[in-house]
This record gives C-alpha cells, structure tokens and sequence, in this order.
C-alpha cells in the first residue's frame, strides 16, 4: 500500500463521528421534546388526532434514529484499524436479516395502518357523518387571493359565468344575479364560520392549482382547476387564523392569504350583517341601516 | 484464459477531437458526464447562494443584481432544483461513475453500444445547454417549479414570467434529456447482460454493478413516461391541444380557449417518472457506498444478497408508490391509502439497507480514507432523511407538513446530500484509478467535516421550520404574521449554507490541483481491493484490459479470508485451495 496517509488521525475521525453524531441525536431529540418548534394548537378534533399520530410516528422514528446513529457512532469508534488483527471474517447473519427485516415491516406497516383512521374521517369516506346542518361556503382560489361565497338563506349558489367576472365591481367569481338562486348569495374576502358548527367548503379554483392551507385546523387541499372538491372541518375555539395558499401558483403565491375568523353565533349574525354593505352594488338590495363596520377589510 | 477481443472493444483513436471530444471511451464519456455534472453543480449552488442571501436578508441589495424580485427569486428555484436534479444527480452517480466503472467492473472492453453512448452525453450536454438558455430568453427562467405543476406550466406568458419562452425551453431540455438517459439506460442494461467476463455471475457482481444495473431499469421505465409527459406538455403550449387544461379557465381577466385536459394527469405522469428519479439518483451513492464501506472496513459486505434484493425492492416498489406526492392533490382519498401502504414498505428494504451496513462495520478494521467518511457520513444522512419519509408517506401526518420546509428537508438530505455524499466517495475512491494521482487527503478531511456538520446545520432546522407550518416556494414572508419568528432560523440556515458552500471550493482546488500535482497512484492497488478496477494500470489504456479477458473467480468483497496470506482476496485470483488446473469454474 504506497498511500500510507490513511490512518494516522484515525482515532481523531472516530472520536469526530461520535461527537457529530452524539450532538445530532441529542439535539434532534432535545428539540422535538421541549416542541421548540411545533405546529400551532390544534383548533379541530380531527387535527388533533393528526397530530397524535404524528406523535407516534415520531417515537417510532425517533428510536430507529436515536439507536441506528450512535450504533454507527459506536461501531466506527470501536472497529477502527488500530485494534489488532484482521477484521470478523462474515458475510452476514441470515437470522438477523429476517429480524430485522419483519422487525421493521411490523413497525412502519403498523404505522401506516394506524395512520389511516384519521385520513378516512378527514375525507369522510366512512358511514356519513352526522353534519348537522353545516354551514356552507364556497371557497375560491384565483391568482393570487382566496374569495369565499355564502349561498344565503335559500342554501343555494346562484349560477356562475366567466364573462361576469369583475374585479373592479367585487364579482370575483362572476356569479350571475339574474339567477335568482344568486340573489342572496353572499362574497367576501374573509372567510367567517360559526365556532364549533361543522363547515362544509367547496374548494374552486378559477385559472390555477392553489392549495388551501389551514394552520391550525390541520387542514390542506389543493384546488384543482375543473375540479370542485366538498370538504368539512369543524372549528373548535374562537379566533382569527391564517388562510394561506400552499401551492406554488405564480409570482403572488406568497401573498396570496386571507383570514379565517371563528366567531360565536352572535358575532358571525353581525358579521353577515356587514356584509350585505358590499353586496348592495352587485345585487341593488339595499343593506340594513346599520353601523359602518371597522374591520372588514376591503377586497 | 480466453485471448480474444470484447464485444464493443474498437481501436484507440488518434486524432484529439475522436479522443477528447466525440469519443466512444466508456472512460472518456463517464469524466464527460463527471465534469458535466461539476459545472451544473457549482451553478445550482450559485443559485442557491442567491436563494439563501435573499431568505437570510430579504432587503439586500446586491451588486449588479439588486433588490430579488418574487420572480426572480422562483426562477432560481425551479433552475436550481431542476440542475441539480437532472443534471447533478442523474449524471454524475449513474452515468458519469456507471460508464467510467460498470465495464471495468464487470471485466468488459467497453459498454455494449459505444456509439450510443456518445451520443447520449451530447444529447446531455445540449440539453443542458438549452436549459441554460432559459435565463436569457423573454421573460427569464419559469418559475413553475421543477415540477412544472400544469396548469401553471401550460398556459404561457398569461399565467406570469418566465411561462413563455423560459418554460418552454425548460420542457425541451428535459425531453432531450430524456432521450439521451433512455440511451444509457439501454446501454448500462445491455452491458450488464451481455458483457460480464468469465465467472462474473450475476450474484458476483460489485453492488455498485448491480445499483448502476437496477438504476438503468428504472431510467428506462421512468424516463419513457417523462418523455411522453413533455411532448403533450408542449403540444397543450403550442399545438393548441387540452391534455392537462380544463374547461372554465380564467387567467389574468383571459377566458382560456381549452377543455377536456385534467391537471392531475400531468402530477400523475410527472411522479410516476419522478419518484422512482429519487431512486436513479439514490441507489448508484447505495452501491458506490457499500463497495468503498466494505473494502475500508476491510470485511465482507454483511449480507451481500439481502443488499441486492433491497436495492431490487426499492426499485420494485419505487415504482408503485408516485401517489405519495399527490395525497393533497384532489386524488381519490382512497388510492391515498393504497400508495400510502408502499410507500411505507419501502422503509423495509432501506432500513436493511442500513442495517446491513452497520453489520458491515461490526467487527471491522477501518481505514478512516476520506472516501471511506464519505462512505460512513452518507450512512448517517440516509438514516437521518429517511426517517422524515415515513411522516410524509401517511397521508393524515402529510396534511399539516406536505409542502412545507419538511419536505424540503427530507428530500434534501435523502436524495440531495445523501446522492452527492455517494459521489464524494466515489470520487476520493476511484481518482488515483481515473487519474494515476491521489486526492490530497488532508484537504479531503477538511472538507469532509466542513460538509457534513455544514449539511446538518443547513437542513436539520428545516424540519423545524415545516412543523411551524412554513409552506416552501416563497419568495417573502411579509404577508404571514405567522412566519415572523422564523427568519432567525432562515439567517442560521444561509450562515451553514456559505460555510458549506465555501467548502466546496476546497474540493474544487483539491480536484485541479491533485490532478496537475498530487501524489502519484504508484501501485495499481493502493488501497488494497478486491475488484477487477484494481487489476489494471492508473489511468486505464484504452481497451482496459489490453485484450486480454479477466477471469473472476469469486464474490466482490473477500476481505480477512482466514488462511489467506493478505486481508484481502481479489476477485481475478484463481483459487488456491481448489484445485490449481480448473481455476476457473
């Protein structure tokens, strides 16, 4: 062997591994434990099932982790050229590979199955849940802003046509007030659901894939152009949150976020009230007198 | 021992330009392919460097560049991935060490087809020009991502910059590099086949053979589909065609005048090529790692077949599981679960992988090379990236983390660390046999410590960052209050990122100046291997083994035979304790 350079500092790679690697696993596992960072409080039920699960999954990895890297730590410290002899003649141990092997398949299958409960209520692909009454939105993604449609008291959406479209007149989603399915349709730029009454959104897209992305309700799904998608979730705690889109649609993709309020019955009966300001040009109903809103922030 | 000439052997060329430049050499291709994939890869990283200052200070103004538009900033991130991925991490594992090594490996002359050969590296090479050609059309580089979701990639300069000329000329590129990596993919099979010398079983094969063998099946599969999903990509552009366009758009106040085309089918197409592309970049770094892992550890490979029916699986499984990409897309929930169930099967064979590796380790003697820290840090990094796979494969867990920094973290380390840290090895391994002279190792070491600790500290706080919910692909975090706290995070990330960077400078200085000054490669074997590359001069002539027909007459990684008179037992050696007159079997 004319390249001698190989082992001198050999102890010092050993004893480098074992410190990378040791302030690898411990700050990982430091990190994950005090939830240095973490996701956002669950506002769902079923949000918190997901994070349950991903709780499991991170026992189940964090061991396979934690053990596989200072095994390595430890073998490479132990096993380094300077112990005597010639290595272990070996090439392998069939009993360990079949452990090892269904050791792991029960793990990581297991894992997956365990996952799909909560996958299958988020879709709702069980026996139907019993909504009651959801309050129902429509939600529209259109570069780069969310606008969200209430079908109003007669629980219908008015038709829609492209041509009707008008940023500058608030008619986002061209809904056709000469249907008068429409008439009581309500659109606004925020989107307000009672707290703890199921929801039921349609999610559409007008030119682009978008995806709808809730925090803290554990909720995301993308908005296919040409493809409606009806999904629930239900909100549990008062608040404001952040809707953001997930999908890389264009240059604005980073701007394009809207809120979501939680408001209590009373609040959300006042909030509809407000909205009937912004609806007055489209649908020449004139609103209520009530007192000018603050907060409604314009479209 | 058989004196004939090889299939595919052919006389040496004379004149420079069949030598250097359109020449047929499975060894000339494969540093064509290397030195490609070098200078795609210091671009990509010049675009990350531009990335990572514009994340760490959103406001600076560079010179000549000034303030980062949000454009400008999603073209570097659709070239960035796109280079890297294609042009880094598909040439330099498979057909840049693959062609130099699969041939000598397996006792050949030459790959099977010579001439399709060179026409696949410039078929790359062209590509790779094209796609560099995006940054100076109209409008720049598309900025649709390098998954190029559709109807964004579809609709043209209507949807924003950079989607007229920039993205169609991105598709061109992939579908000329498409063509030029199902050539290789022919010719790797074919050569594996067809062209292994006398007693080099299947089941004697270096696993680097058999990773460059099982990678070439899943080119040929996967880039076929890629191929045919740019062509109607390009006809929905320009042809007038709606595969991927439905009905009903409106884009930029433009009612757009297609129907019938789903968006799906393109994410279907895309990742039906693009899952099983992580194993193409993935599984070369597997079989280069497991052959330098074993001859430094100076110990046979703890279980040899299991490691090929791994690599085998992973493939085999590779294949089925493209919809874990798509749980949030609108898919049917349903077959989410059926892709959901694959995808976490594959954690079997990669965790025997692992497994099977450390066993390797066990009882072992090593050589601490700074191909063989490569080799041990790629171990480290493929257990750390792959565990964040089984987060992402669960489409419940995927909700709240698809399309957050999580993922970038997992892929990142999993198929972009892990893959380059299997070319690091690679290339510490085999340049004394490329170029007659070693790598300086003590720059090596340098390098080794500054990219391995740089990678963790560059990518482990993404992980981080994607629990918060910050969602990738974005330019600027102005419009979240929720994101705020996090940019001390992104400024700790561009630090590791500059350091690494400025890293690999070391390893670009190592490379030019080793090969003009390094130490001279004296023995043929100088770091005392068992396999056929180990059996002919530094740097190979021509034909390799000057027409002469190796003969192998045993397993790939015979290390610490007791009774043998070194730790090591080449394969070309006859056998001694069998009977001296049939040396061969």
């Amino acid at each position: 062997m004319d390249n001698k350079h190989s082992n001198p500092g050999s102890g010092l790679a050993a004893w480098g591994f074992l410190i990378v690697l040791v302030v690898l696993t411990f700050s990982t596992i430091y990190f994950f434990w005090a939830r240095t960072w973490w996701f956002p409080e669950s506002i769902t039920e079923l949000g918190r099932r997901v994070d349950a699960q991903f709780v499991r999954t991170l026992w189940v990895t964090g061991l396979v982790f934690f053990l596989s890297q200072l095994a390595l730590a430890y073998t490479i410290l132990r096993y380094t050229s300077a112990q005597p002899g010639r290595a272990v003649f070996s090439h392998g141990n069939t009993t360990m590979e079949i452990v090892w092997t269904a050791l792991t398949a029960v793990m990581f299958v297991g894992l997956g199955i365990a996952a799909e409960a909560a996958w299958s209520d988020y879709h709702a692909l069980g026996p139907a849940p019993a909504h009651s009454n959801p309050q129902i939105v429509e939600v529209t993604g259109k570069q780069f802003k969310w606008y969200f449609r209430y079908p109003g008291p007669d629980g219908v959406f008015g038709r829609t046509k492209l041509e009707l479209v008008r940023d500058d007149l608030g008619n986002y989603q061209g809904v056709d007030f000469d249907d008068p399915a429409a008439k009581d349709d309500v659109l606004t730029a925020e989107l307000a659901v009672v707290v703890n009454q199921p929801v039921q959104v349609t999610l559409r897209t007008l030119d682009v894939t978008h995806s709808f992305f809730v925090r803290e309700l554990r909720f995301k799904q993308d908005t296919v152009p040409g493809l409606p998608i009806t999904m629930n979730f239900t909100p549990e705690k008062t608040g404001v949150y952040e809707i953001a889109c997930a999908e890389l649609c264009g240059l604005g993709h980073h701007q394009m976020r809207a809120d979501l309020k939680v408001l209590t019955p009373a609040e959300f009966e006042q909030w509809m009230r407000e909205q009937a300001v912004y609806m007055a040009p489209l649908t020449g109903v004139e609103p209520p007198a009530t007192e000018t809103p603050e907060s409604q922030p314009q479209p | 021992m058989s004196t004939e000439g090889h299939h595919g052997a052919h006389a040496a060329p004379t004149g420079f330009i069949r030598k250097y430049i359109f020449s047929k050499d499975h060894k000339v291709i494969g540093i064509q392919y290397i030195a490609l994939a070098i200078t795609a890869v210091f671009v990509g990283m010049f675009l990350s460097l531009l990335m990572r200052l514009h994340l760490a200070w959103p406001t600076l103004e560079l010179p000549f560049y000034g303030l980062m538009t949000p454009e400008q900033y999603l073209a570097l991130m659709t070239m960035h991935g796109t280079i890297m991925v294609f042009f880094v991490l598909t040439t330099a594992p498979q057909s840049g060490f693959g062609n130099y090594f699969l041939p000598i490996q397996i006792g050949a002359a030459d790959m099977a087809f010579p001439t399709l050969n060179m026409l696949s590296f410039w078929f790359t090479f062209v590509s790779f020009v094209v796609m560099l050609a995006a940054f100076f059309v109209s409008g720049g580089a598309p900025i649709s991502g390098w998954t190029a979701y559709v109807p964004l990639s579809a609709l043209g300069e209507v949807a924003g910059p950079g989607l007229g000329w920039g993205q169609s000329l991105w598709i061109v590129s992939l579908a000329i590099f498409s063509g030029a990596s199902l050539m290789g993919a022919l010719n790797f099979i074919t050569t594996t086949l067809d062209l292994r010398t006398r007693g080099m079983s299947l089941m004697r094969m270096p696993l680097s053979c058999w990773a460059w063998f099982i990678t070439a099946i899943l080119a040929l599969l996967g880039f076929a589909v890629l191929l045919a999903a740019g062509i109607l990509l390009l006809l929905d552009r320009h042809a007038g065609t709606s595969f991927f366009i439905p009905g009903g758009l409106l884009v930029s106040d433009r009612v757009i005048d297609h129907k019938g085309g789903s968006p799906l089918l393109w994410q279907h197409l895309f990742w039906f090529f693009g899952h099983p592309e992580v194993y193409i970049a993935i599984l070369p770094g597997m079989g280069i790692v497991s052959h330098v892992l074993s001859t430094f550890a100076r110990k046979a490979i703890f279980g040899y077949r299991a490691m090929v029916y791994a690599m085998g699986a992973i493939a085999l499984l590779g294949l089925g599981v493209w919809g874990h990409h798509m749980f949030q897309s609108g898919m049917s929930p349903y077959s989410a679960i059926a892709f959901s169930l694959l995808t976490m099967s594959i954690g079997v064979p990669s965790a025997i992988k692992t497994f099977n590796w450390i066993g390797t380790l066990w009882g072992a003697r090593i050589r601490f090379s700074t191909a063989m820290l490569y080799a041990l840090g790629f171990v480290s990094i493929f257990v750390t990236g792959g565990l964040s796979g089984l987060f992402l494969a669960q489409p419940s867990v995927d909700i709240p983390l698809h399309d957050t920094y999580f993922v970038v973290a997992h892929f990142h380390l999993i198929m972009g660390v892990a893959a380059i840290f299997g070319m690091f090895a690679g290339t510490y391994f085999w340049f004394p046999k490329m170029f007659g002279r070693y790598l300086n190792e003590g720059i090596g070491k340098v390098h080794f410590w500054l990219t391995f600790i740089g990678v963790y500290a560059i990518f482990m706080p993404m992980h981080y960052i994607g629990l918060s919910g910050h969602m990738r692909r974005l330019p600027d975090l102005s419009a979240y209050t929720s994101l705020a706290d996090l940019q001390p995070v992104h400024l700790f990330m561009s630090v590791a990122a500059f350091i690494t960077i400025g890293a690999q400078l070391l390893f670009l200085f190592n490379l030019v100046w080793s090969l003009l000054r390094g130490k001279k490669a004296v023995s043929l074997n100088p770091w005392e291997a068992t396999t056929l590359e180990w059996t002919i001069p530094s740097p190979p002539p021509h034909d390799n083994f000057a027409g002469l027909e190796p003969v192998v007459h045993r397993g790939p990684y015979e290390f610490a035979v007791p009774g043998a008179d070194n730790d090591y037992t080449p394969q070309h050696l006859p056998e001694v304790r069998a009977a001296p007159a049939h040396g061969d079997d």
